[in-house]
């Protein structure tokens, strides 16, 4: 966005030397807030529209349909559930902390947000390129553990209070080894620059840290696997189970203040699978586009400059595929395994997490000081890393196909029809 | 397990139980986004009509088809619960058996499907209609009777000619379940 309010001075106001010139400030506010616009109209139609695709796919996965009665294929499901929770009565019980009870979904919802500030979404597409970044990004997010646990004391409701004590000790448990994987990229960009580590990686698989070296590979599962317990998404939906807790820290919310701590939830979703994209599988890079001839292009354009609009259409494009993928791997998990235990909570962060992920930073280490960058072996590993990769695809996409053939036969049998029902065949 | 395990195997046991069940966990689920989902989205976006996709000898509403019916009272005899109120007396006039009520309350009616079994006459049947959402509990009675008529003459074992099942019904139902609330 710098970059950009920097373009519209030179070439709207003519001034080549921003820092003097005594009126900037202007021009650099107007970006901010047309920045923060921007951004929360997109977590708006993300958060909205992503519920859909989980109800529709958790649908499917349960041999149901999912909501298809709203608007084209139940696509307005999300604005038709939005209203309802606004025209209902917002309920503050008698014995709640009422300003507590009133702050925390702001600060829920603020902690979430914090974190799209820093994320890269194109080449020049980001609200502040900050050079503490992901520090920044694990710091703004531990607002959400605050949040939650004040939503759970302000209830003065045992169930919530539970989940508020849940959801700190697992958001704190969690923040170690989520921070330590990412370390790995820290360790590897030389950076904390969100748009720097983007920028260390390249828009061709084997240049993505992802492939880099099997302790990078490792990483990135360990990363998913601890933002998973970070966002609250099952199996680590502890804090809020609804088996035991009936609902956790948000029980005694009722209308737009409950919907604010899904509306996080759901935002969540894309920050962690953005922060895998931008860390791990390449970001907003093209492939044979180097981000500097698109730097180049904004710096020599006098006046409009239609390629680069394009570069930047399809950085984002390539973004959000890469982080739409992620998503959807997210919510098909949500329906694949049970919730964990406390205990087994625990356990899983403390006694298999952290050691993993401190050997991945130790892994990481000992390659960059054995391995030179660039040399014949480096290659060779990414070559062996991206083979890895593609088998463990093409092995399951095999196990797909022999659990989807088991059930083939006997369906016809039965049902006199084909069991063949793709995803995109919308009913 | 007799010998403890070694802690180490144990240790990358458990990793290994934990990747390889979530690979194939997802595959699973993965597996179910390609198969036909089972939801049939009743009443309005159906393949074909519900009442054809019911099983054989489904039991619904009752029907009587009062061409058929002798007034024999086997069926509101046999019913354990006295759903089916039928009343026949002797025209004085015309000496013929007139049957001037045949009230079956399908609110009452547990479908057990007896009266049709002792039903000799071919005129009592379960109908595959089962859609009798009302306002009303009363309106649950329906009147196959509307004027007094004469009751069929034939013998037991006779071939009757009766109308289809599932044509009278509709229109009985009509009448009872159209009511004001009351």
């Amino acid at each position: 966005m710098r970059q950009i309010a920097d373009w519209i001075i030179l070439n709207l106001f003519g001034v080549a030397d921003a820092g003097s010139w005594p009126y900037s400030w202007l021009v650099y506010l107007g970006m901010m807030v047309f920045a923060a616009v921007l951004a929360i109209t997109f977590v708006a139609i993300f958060a909205g529209p992503v519920t859909w695709v989980e109800r529709r796919v958790a649908g499917r996965i349960m041999s149901r349909l999912g909501p298809n009665r709203v608007g084209p294929q139940g696509f307005l499901q999300w604005l038709a559930d939005g209203l309802k929770n606004l025209l209902k009565e917002d309920l503050i019980p008698d014995a709640a902390d009422r300003p507590l009870f009133r702050l925390a979904p702001h600060l829920v919802w603020m902690g979430m947000f914090g974190a799209f500030v820093v994320l890269p979404f194109g080449a020049h597409l980001v609200a502040a390129d900050l050079n503490v970044g992901l520090l920044y990004i694990l710091a703004i997010t531990s607002l959400v553990v605050l949040g939650l646990l004040m939503a759970g004391w302000a209830s003065n409701s045992k169930w919530a209070l539970y989940g508020g004590i849940r959801s700190t000790a697992q958001l704190v448990s969690y923040e170690i080894p989520t921070a330590f994987s990412l370390m790995v990229i820290v360790i590897l960009a030389g950076t904390l620059s969100t748009q720097e580590i983007v920028r260390a990686q390249g828009g061709w698989p084997w240049d993505w840290f992802v492939f880099r070296n099997p302790f990078t590979f490792l990483a990135f599962f360990l990363l998913m696997t601890s933002s998973l317990a970070e966002g609250n998404r099952v199996p680590f939906d502890l804090p809020e189970a609804e088996s035991e807790l009936v609902a956790g820290y948000n029980i005694e919310y009722s209308g737009m203040r409950f919907l604010f701590f899904l509306f996080a939830e759901w935002a969540n979703l894309w920050i962690m699978a953005a922060i895998g994209t931008f860390c791990f599988l390449g970001g907003w890079q093209i492939p044979g586009v180097s981000p500097d001839a698109i730097d180049a292009l904004l710096a020599r354009s006098h006046g409009w400059s239609w390629s680069w609009v394009g570069l930047q259409a399809l950085s984002f494009a390539i973004f959000a595929i890469k982080a739409s993928w992620l998503v959807f791997v997210v919510i098909q998990i949500r329906w694949t395994l049970p919730r964990l235990r406390v205990d087994q909570l625990m356990i899983a962060c403390w006694k298999y997490l952290v050691p993993m992920t401190l050997v991945c930073i130790l892994g990481v280490l000992a390659m960059a000081l054995l391995i030179p960058q660039g040399g014949v072996l480096d290659y060779l590993i990414r070559g062996l890393m991206m083979v890895v990769g593609g088998a463990l695809v093409a092995l399951f996409l095999w196990r797909a196909r022999v659990n989807y053939m088991l059930a083939r036969d006997s369906y016809r049998k039965m049902e006199g029809r084909e069991l063949w029902f793709p995803p995109y065949r919308l009913v | 397990m007799s010998k403890k395990a070694n802690p180490v195997v144990s240790y990358l046991s458990t990793i290994w139980r934990a990747m390889f069940s979530t690979f194939e966990g997802l595959a699973v689920t993965f597996s179910w986004l390609f198969r036909r989902p089972i939801t049939i989205q009743y009443p309005d976006r159906l393949e074909k009509p519900v009442q054809e996709m019911l099983p054989e000898g489904y039991r619904g509403i009752l029907e009587v088809d009062l061409g058929c019916c002798t007034g024999c009272l086997l069926c509101s005899t046999t019913c354990p619960i006295d759903c089916i109120a039928i009343q026949v007396v002797k025209n004085p006039e015309t000496k013929k058996r007139e049957v001037i009520r045949f009230d079956i309350d399908i609110a009452k009616c547990m479908y057990c499907g007896l009266c049709t079994e002792a039903c000799n006459f071919d005129a009592l049947h379960h109908t595959r209609q089962f859609e009798g959402t009302n306002v009303s509990r009363n309106n649950l009675v329906l009147h196959f009777v509307k004027e007094p008529r004469e009751v069929s003459s034939h013998k037991k074992g006779e071939p009757c000619n009766r109308r289809p099942v599932g044509s009278i019904l509709p229109e009985v139902m009509k009448d009872c379940f159209d009511q004001e609330e009351g």
